[in-house]
């Protein structure tokens, strides 16, 4: 058995719900919005590297930018 | 008869493909919008192994280094010998990039100004190797 509802009760009711679907659709609508960054990559040069190092992998590198042509 | 005669060609043709798609990726160059804007002196190497804007840079020119940047950040990662940073593979093969600049191309110096490449020795970092 369903109470009718009347009057005051009636209309809380319906508000209730309105407000509901209002919070629902707010939820739907507030995505968040990813960018990429704009910045390009910022050039750091306070590294650190021992002369062994470079010395070490100077080949390797000469190697990468013989076999990648197309990038450097 | 025909048929018999084609056959052996198709298959010629598709080892010949084979082969230039083994053999593309190696020998790949530049793109010619790259190319381009390198001659013309809008980008230019700099110390840390990347691309930089040597002018503000279009939209297209933008993207274009992002791209280049972004593959060239991917090989150092994927490279970097054991016992090397990310960070320090990128700069010996800076070091090397901005030697092998082309005369008219423009470098970035060690204090952050742009040069343009002439038939003497590149302005690098003190710690770069000889040659």
């Amino acid at each position: 058995m369903t109470v009718r509802k009347t009057g005051k009760m009636r209309r809380a009711a319906i508000g209730g719900r309105c407000l509901l679907l209002t919070i629902g659709t707010m939820g739907l609508g507030g995505c968040v919005q990813v960018s990429a960054p704009d910045k390009p990559i910022e050039i750091n040069l306070n590294i650190r590297i021992q002369q062994e190092v470079v010395y070490r992998i100077d080949g390797d590198a000469k190697k990468l930018i013989e076999q990648n042509g197309s990038i450097f | 008869m025909m048929k018999q005669m084609f056959k052996p060609a198709i298959a010629a043709l598709a080892a010949a493909g084979a082969v230039a798609a083994l053999v593309t990726p190696a020998l790949a160059q530049r793109d010619p919008a790259y190319e381009n804007a390198r001659a013309a002196g809008l980008i230019g190497e700099q110390p840390d192994g990347y691309l930089g804007f040597v002018t503000t840079p279009t939209d297209a020119v933008r993207k274009l280094v992002s791209d280049l940047n972004i593959k060239r950040k991917d090989a150092y990662t994927r490279n970097a010998p054991a016992g090397s940073t990310i960070e320090q593979f990128a700069f010996v093969t800076g070091c090397n990039l901005i030697l092998k600049t082309a005369p008219g191309e423009k470098y970035r110096t060690p204090d952050g100004k742009w040069l343009t490449r002439d038939s003497s020795p590149p302005v690098r970092d003190p710690r770069c190797a000889a040659n």
